[in-house]
């Protein structure tokens, strides 16, 4: 059975704290931020943003410590903010301005810092975690390697062949599924066989499935699944069925209407607004207003350098 | 006598494991008492069974859970069976391994070395028996060396994980039963020293003949080849020809190479790879750029056929690059015939 897109219509959000309501309006509005620069032709290359899926690095934001690694995808923009307080340094790898993570050679797929790295080919990451999860199960036990991936990586052999041997070797391994429908522009009914669910129990790996878009009850279904990773060192799918309210991209969304409003319907961004207007309205002004003023900033940065001593 | 190549090796890994605590071994087939495909890791997994660690047969995941241990500052030595099946991990080695040492705008140490068993001979076939190491040159942060009877590996092995550049080292196949030359003597007529900054390239020469008729380049696994030839050259010919064999491969040490080139004036680079797109294809450039205006002849490429590699020994010698060709070629550059 594939995950399908006709869950019933979700139940009122949970009322969130300040932090957490001003991380999700501070990643919604840096994405669309940078959907406005590229519209008006400010940004160079591309970008994929996370809008309508901030709410799972925001969950697991918490439930995560310093020690722990996290690997992100070509999506990383919400992940990189829900583990680092850092919109300019985001924003200034992006532009390729002053003050970038990664002076500008990364750029918006391609970022390490500290325990968190981000890479542009899909899958490669997984068998990388493992490797970092076996030296975590020797050195630092009770610790572990985090991977978010998306429904159409799980086309990549790569994961197969790492989340064999995680099983095999007890790693302590989570997989992040931001399992959103649509794989670029290929619904996930039509490049996925099976489930997700059930490949992860081919191996004989624990898997939760979470449907919800509020940010509260994931944390809660997340808190158990990740205490048991790390306590008894075995790896987890997890897989949140989520919804991308915006393009692969920028500009290349070929969804019917109805599959783009489906989405919307779902959006957490909207259904808090309606829930919480009062706590809303304030935030949402005041992060807009954060991300413009970063936007401002860097923009008015001198181009990055990358000098010889860091060219590897 | 001195120690076979694999004991080297099984010496060397020995050596690296005992040194390094942060060094993880692993690949197919390692542990004892199987010991790997070739023998090569025998004993390891007995001594360090924490660290010696047979896997899935996942090249693709086992480099890339190399790369992990490497991003965590750790070390790491894979061993590919055969190195045909490196291609299941040319990912891993393009795009993380290789790129994670410069693509995050500094330099990360990536302390990582894929073993890859190489080369025909043996009868192994076509998927078996290929010299891939042409697929690995010119890759950015990537190192290629290859194993030769004149470096000791656990020079070799452990230069490689200092650098923090992740690498591969490819190992004829053939070579592993044969001797290891020590001491500077290849045999009655023949020496060797090596020369450099890092002692990375053997120079083979005639007993105190400072001036040869060619230079032979060749990668580690035909070195007992050419020295076969330039012994041949000078006893039946009366050619006197110095062979030099790197140890590193790319980056190209050309200014090693270049002096020795430069006062024979004649050069031939030997390989078994197929032919295109070769390592001595990029020397060659690189030797021409800078002795255009005094080499007497232009650089010649000697190497395996432009064909699959077939099984039957009759066949296999049809395609794979032979003593006579390389013998033929010096010949042919050096009296213009």
């Amino acid at each position: 059975m594939t995950a399908t897109r006709t869950e019933a219509a979700p139940i009122a959000p949970t009322r969130l704290t300040d932090a957490d309501l001003d991380l999700l309006l501070l990643i919604r509005h840096f994405e669309l931020a940078l959907l406005d620069m590229f519209g008006r032709g400010e940004l160079h290359g591309t970008t994929h943003t996370c809008l309508g899926q901030e709410y799972v690095p925001v969950a697991l934001r918490p439930l995560l410590d310093d020690g722990d690694f996290v690997f992100s995808n070509h999506r990383g923009h919400g992940h990189y903010l829900a583990r680092f307080d850092d919109p300019h340094g985001l924003l200034a790898e992006v532009m390729g301005r002053e003050g970038a993570v990664c002076h500008g050679v990364g750029g918006s797929q391609h970022i390490l810092r500290d325990r968190y790295l981000s890479t542009g080919v899909q899958g490669e990451s997984v068998p990388v975690a493992a490797g970092v999860a076996l030296h975590l199960k020797r050195t630092e036990p009770g610790r572990l390697a985090l991977v978010y991936l998306g429904d159409g990586t799980w086309g990549e052999g790569a994961v197969y062949e790492a989340l064999n041997m995680a099983a095999l070797w007890g790693l302590p391994l989570v997989l992040v599924v931001e399992n959103n429908g649509i794989a670029q522009s290929t619904p996930t009914t039509a490049q996925l066989a099976g489930s997700i669910g059930g490949r992860a129990r081919a191996f004989g790996v624990d898997h939760l499935r979470i449907t919800s878009t509020d940010t509260e009850v994931v944390r809660a279904a997340l808190t158990p699944a990740l205490g048991r990773v790390r306590e008894r060192s075995t790896p987890h799918v997890v897989e949140l069925l989520t919804h991308r309210v915006g393009p692969h991209s920028k500009g290349d969304d070929s969804r019917r209407p109805e599959e783009i409003a489906h989405a919307r319907a779902h959006d957490w961004y909207v259904r808090y607004a309606q829930a919480y207007p009062e706590q809303f309205e304030a935030h949402d002004k005041r992060q807009r207003a954060y991300v413009a003023q970063v936007v401002a900033d860097v923009a008015g940065r001198p181009a990055s350098r990358w000098t010889e001593e860091n060219r590897g | 006598m001195a120690e076979r190549v694999v004991e080297n090796l099984n010496q060397a890994l020995h050596a690296l494991l005992t040194d390094d605590p942060a060094l993880t071994v692993l690949g197919e087939d390692l542990v004892d008492p199987y010991g790997g495909a070739f023998k090569v890791t025998r004993g390891l997994s007995e001594r360090w069974p924490e660290r010696v660690l047979s896997t899935p047969l996942s090249e693709g995941g086992i480099v890339g859970v190399a790369g992990g241990l490497a991003l965590a500052g750790q070390s790491a030595i894979v061993e590919i069976m055969f190195s045909d099946f490196v291609a299941l991990a040319f990912d891993q080695i393009l795009n993380f391994a290789s790129k994670s040492t410069a693509m995050y705008g500094r330099r990360v140490p990536m302390r990582l070395v894929v073993r890859c068993p190489s080369g025909g001979n043996r009868g192994y076939g076509p998927t078996h028996s290929q010299s891939p190491l042409k697929h690995f040159i010119g890759i950015p942060g990537l190192s290629v060396h290859e194993v030769s009877p004149f470096h000791d590996n656990r020079t070799v092995l452990a230069g490689m994980l200092a650098t923090g550049r992740p690498g591969l080292l490819f190992e004829d196949k053939v070579l592993y039963t044969t001797r290891m030359y020590a001491d500077g003597v290849v045999d009655e007529l023949f020496r060797y020293d090596l020369i450099g900054p890092d002692a990375d390239v053997a120079r083979v020469r005639v007993d105190e003949e400072e001036q040869a008729d060619c230079v032979l380049v060749v990668p580690g696994g035909l070195a007992a080849r050419a020295v076969s030839v330039a012994r041949e050259l000078l006893l039946r010919d009366d050619i006197v020809c110095q062979v030099l064999v790197p140890s590193r491969l790319w980056p190209l040490d050309v200014d090693t190479l270049l002096p020795p080139i430069a006062r024979a004036g004649r050069v031939v680079v030997a390989e078994e790879s197929t032919a295109g797109g070769t390592w001595g294809a990029e020397l060659a450039q690189a030797v021409h750029r800078r002795l255009w205006g005094s080499l007497r002849a232009p650089v010649r490429l000697v190497h395996s056929a432009d064909s699959v590699i077939p099984t039957a020994a009759h066949l296999e010698r049809t395609v794979l690059v032979q003593d006579t060709d390389i013998h033929q070629a010096v010949k042919e550059v050096v009296r213009g015939d």
